[in-house]
């Protein structure tokens, strides 16, 4: 299940979580990144048994965006005890990609 | 897939929606595939005011591109989300390969597009996501009451900028030409926006930062001399937003489809290429004038062709 994070619950729901999260940062006005989610919903059915999966709206959370150093979306990033471990961005962010980062972490 | 398909279209953009809509109203058989999202390059776009019979108050390419895509789907076209890794195009049967599944088809249309040209400059990849952006529509939000910087002169380029104005306290165009390429209204528009500023005659050397984008750098084409901009010390970075054109998405046709120099697919009148049976439409051709237009003509004619060559197969 993908969580729909906010500025509020980001730091709970990621920074202070244990073990693997995945982020997906989008905005609904950014079209590639709208593209991705639904891929991103079903990959969150398919290895959310091992993976937690968050995604987030920068443009309703852009300073909590901006302190995760992201400036530009789309991005997939993974998160390991609330640290940013690896992270695909932009035209890196292709479904093939981003499933082959999922399974790396699951 | 089973179906060997009267005409396989290879994007989903103005002019493979096109081709769509004309085979699948010919009664053809039809499937497009596409990667993302229904539009290519226009569907990044803010606001579309040229392409004729569009809304004359001006509409996004999101808006305008839903319109082509319900017209497809009404004429019975096929969808597939699927990426085209591989071809085969030489036989009677052509074959795409896609990540979810090979595609057969007696007639291909290539239309899958270009992607943004980049500066090609140190700092530029690092950057990318960080400051370093090709899409104003998905990231103008971040740089609200910050500096930004937009790379190009043309049409995408100036009206990117007067968008970003819409976030950024300060946009600065910079163009390796002297002057803008743009189309005249939209450079005067520009010119009557306040917040936007030029600096013309100048080339982006580099990109540094800590991080996030803070320093860029660039060259005064005609003097040679390098001078570098820094952000605001109390912003702490700013953004780079690269128009500068496209390059054709033609990799996977290398060694089957004939190509010019630059990756454009050269054709005749009708969209043919090289292969029979496989024509090409839209911007990845070899031409002057690359608009939506001039795309859905493409789609057209493509489509009506691929109709007159199967009919003289049979």
């Amino acid at each position: 299940m993908l969580i729909e994070a906010d500025r509020r619950t980001f730091e709970a729901e990621v920074l202070q979580a244990e073990g693997t999260v995945i982020v997906d940062y989008f905005s609904e006005s950014c079209v590639p990144c709208m593209a991705l989610k639904p891929h991103v919903e079903e990959l969150a059915k398919q290895y959310g048994d091992k993976l937690k999966f968050v995604a987030l709206d920068t443009a309703k959370a852009r300073r909590v965006a901006i302190g995760q150093k992201i400036l530009g979306i789309p991005v997939v990033a993974v998160y390991q005890n609330g640290e940013k471990v690896e992270e695909l961005v932009q035209d890196d962010c292709t479904v093939e990609a981003v499933e082959a980062l999922i399974k790396k972490y699951y | 897939m089973d179906t060997i398909y009267d005409v396989l279209i290879i994007g989903g953009g103005p002019a493979g929606l096109t081709a769509g809509l004309y085979a699948g109203r010919a009664k053809l058989t039809a499937a497009i595939i596409e990667k993302g999202q229904d539009g290519g390059q226009i569907a990044l776009t803010n606001d579309v005011e040229n392409y004729p019979g569009c809304n004359p108050e001006g509409e996004s390419g999101v808006e305008l591109i839903k319109r082509f895509s319900r017209q497809a789907e009404r004429f019975g076209v096929v969808r597939y989300a699927d990426t085209a890794v591989s071809v085969d195009l030489g036989d009677e049967i052509k074959i795409v390969n896609g990540h979810n599944g090979q595609y057969r088809a007696r007639t291909v249309v290539i239309a899958n597009g270009a992607y943004p040209r980049k500066l090609g400059c140190p700092g530029e990849k690092e950057f990318s996501g960080k400051g370093v952006s090709y899409c104003a529509t998905c990231d103008g939000n971040f740089f609200e009451d910050l500096e930004v910087y937009v790379v190009g002169g043309g049409d995408s380029a100036v009206e990117e900028a007067m968008y970003l104005t819409n976030f950024a306290r300060k946009v600065t165009i910079i163009q390796q030409f002297p002057y803008l390429t743009a189309a005249k209204s939209i450079q005067e528009r520009a010119k009557r926006n306040s917040k936007i500023e030029y600096l013309l005659g100048y080339e982006v050397q580099s990109l540094e930062g800590d991080g996030l984008l803070q320093k860029l750098t660039v060259k005064n084409m005609e003097t040679g001399e390098l001078t570098t901009l820094e952000a605001d010390e109390d912003d702490g970075m700013f953004g780079c937003f690269v128009f500068i054109g496209s390059v054709p998405e033609t990799e996977i046709y290398k060694g089957q489809i004939t190509l010019t120099e630059r990756g454009y697919i050269p054709t005749d009148e009708d969209m043919r290429t090289n292969l029979p049976g496989v024509f090409a439409a839209g911007d990845l051709r070899d031409k002057s004038v690359r608009q939506v237009v001039t795309a859905a003509a493409d789609g057209c004619i493509a489509a009506m062709q691929a109709e007159k060559y199967l009919a003289e197969l049979s």
